[in-house]
């Protein structure tokens, strides 16, 4: 199992790769939007992305509900 | 002629000859080829294994994640573009975006980017695809980016006529600007298709040239060993400007876009008409609509792009259209035939001998066709005063389109 920290660290990486967001500026209370600036369909690549990496599956009506980077970790927290 | 005179006040290109005008221009002055052996591996298995790449990769000027988004294509076009908005000294110029308009168009797309993400698709299924596919190969994407990265209000349009797309592009921004519908039109083309299937395409249409064992001497208009045309790929981007509102802002003109004159074949979807009557008609009515007669131009940026069929009709439509006295040039035989982008970066050409009076040079006319009685300004680059110039492009689906610029 992963930690949360992990998680995000994670996260930090394909965020970096897909949307070019600083590792650095990750943390759980950030917004993919308004803080991050990925955009609707970076964000699509940011959940495929996350879904190989931590062996999740995130429902398209669950993409909504992710919010913050901590939405995030959360969801793949109690799901994978 | 038109009450509206219309000028070119930026320049802008990647090529494989260099990654900018002054770069390509050098190159093209000094005779250089830009065609190289494709050392990928999947061209081990085509019968053409040549073509003209980009002198500078896209991704050595576009930040990485913003070329995840773009397709080789819409990339290509908006360096070139930005080049041409810059050289043209309209970055916070406090244009009005609602002046602004942008005609660029491609031959062919985002080809490769339907072809890779449907290898994705193939190996991995349907939800690796990229969200961003369908904004890469749509064909007004690099207008669109265009206008989206220059703020462009005033229309954004997408041209598609094969190689004569760049042509017709400018000939559309010139109409943009005359109908009064904006002020400053940024008008080009782009292309990049080095990729096993269009390869393989124009290959069984026995449309290229298989010298491979020489790259630099495969594209060779009107020379009799010509055994069809080498691939290039690149843009170019010029912008058009109402001649009264560059001069009230003090901007640097190039060239009048004089006049453009566009036909149809009604002929046959891939053969040129023998006669050229299509090229003919688009040429007089070029000169026609720039108020001159064919005795004013003295030089002509042709089409000819290396194929048995196609380079010598084209010599009679000048005789028929201008006469024998134009010097006469073709620069693909460097370049490469960029396809979508040819009309644009050889306008650009053309714009730059009328500068510099010099013609670039035909490399490889060894041994010309007997049918060649026109002077070509082959090997060398030739000195030659010029004050009104026309460059060709014929594509694909008998689209003809001329230009005539004329020094300002």
């Amino acid at each position: 199992m992963a930690t949360r920290e992990e998680i995000t660290s994670g996260l930090a990486e394909i965020l970096e790769e897909v949307a070019g967001v600083n590792p650095g500026d990750v943390a759980e209370d950030k917004s993919f939007t308004d803080d991050l600036d990925v955009d609707s369909l970076s964000m699509v690549e940011v959940v495929v992305a996350a879904e190989e990496k931590f062996g999740v599956k995130i429902p398209d009506n669950e993409v909504q509900n992710l919010k913050t980077v901590g939405d995030a970790v959360s969801f793949i927290e109690a799901n994978h | 002629m038109s009450s509206t005179d219309v000028v070119v006040t930026g320049l802008g290109a990647t090529t494989p000859l260099g990654g900018d005008v002054a770069s390509t221009w050098d190159a093209l002055l000094a005779g250089r080829s830009g065609v190289t052996p494709l050392t990928q591996e999947w061209a081990a298995q085509l019968p053409v294994r040549i073509a003209a790449q980009l002198a500078v990769d896209p991704s050595e000027v576009i930040e990485r994640v913003k070329m995840r988004k773009l397709d080789r294509s819409e990339a290509i076009a908006l360096i070139a573009a930005k080049q041409a908005w810059l050289d043209a000294g309209l970055e916070d110029s406090g244009l009005d975006p609602e002046r602004l308009a942008v005609s660029f168009g491609s031959g062919i797309g985002g080809a490769t980017t339907l072809l890779n993400q449907d290898d994705i698709l193939e190996a991995s299924g349907p939800r690796r695809v990229s969200p961003h596919t369908v904004p890469m190969l749509m064909p007004n994407g690099p207008a669109a980016w265009v206008g989206i990265d220059l703020k462009a209000r005033a229309g954004v349009h997408a041209m598609a006529s094969a190689c004569a797309t760049g042509a017709e592009a400018l000939s559309l921004g010139l109409d943009i600007i005359r109908s009064g519908r904006a002020d400053v039109v940024v008008a080009g083309g782009t292309e990049a298709v080095i990729h096993p299937l269009p390869l393989a395409g124009f290959s069984s249409m026995r449309a290229m040239s298989t010298r491979n064992d020489e790259p630099e001497r495969a594209s060779r208009p009107w020379d009799k060993g010509r055994d069809g045309f080498v691939m290039g790929e690149g843009g170019g981007a010029l912008i058009l400007e109402r001649a009264d509102h560059a001069v009230a802002r003090g901007a640097r003109i190039y060239a009048r876009l004089a006049g453009t004159g566009i036909t149809s074949d009604g002929f046959d979807i891939v053969q040129p008409d023998p006669e050229c009557k299509g090229g003919i008609r688009a040429m007089t009515k070029a000169i026609q609509d720039a108020g001159l007669t064919g005795a004013d131009i003295a030089h002509v940026n042709a089409h000819a792009t290396s194929t048995p069929a196609g380079d010598m009709g084209e010599i009679l439509g000048i005789k028929t259209a201008i006469g024998d006295h134009p010097v006469i040039t073709s620069t693909k035989s460097m370049s490469g035939h960029l396809l979508g982008a040819a009309g644009a970066l050889e306008s650009i050409a053309t714009i730059l001998a009328i500068r510099d009076s010099v013609v670039p040079p035909t490399i490889n006319l060894d041994d010309p066709d007997d049918r060649l009685d026109l002077d070509v300004a082959a090997h060398k680059a030739r000195p030659l005063e010029i004050a009104a110039a026309m460059n060709n492009s014929f594509g694909f689906g008998g689209h003809n389109v001329a230009v005539v610029f004329t020094r300002y």
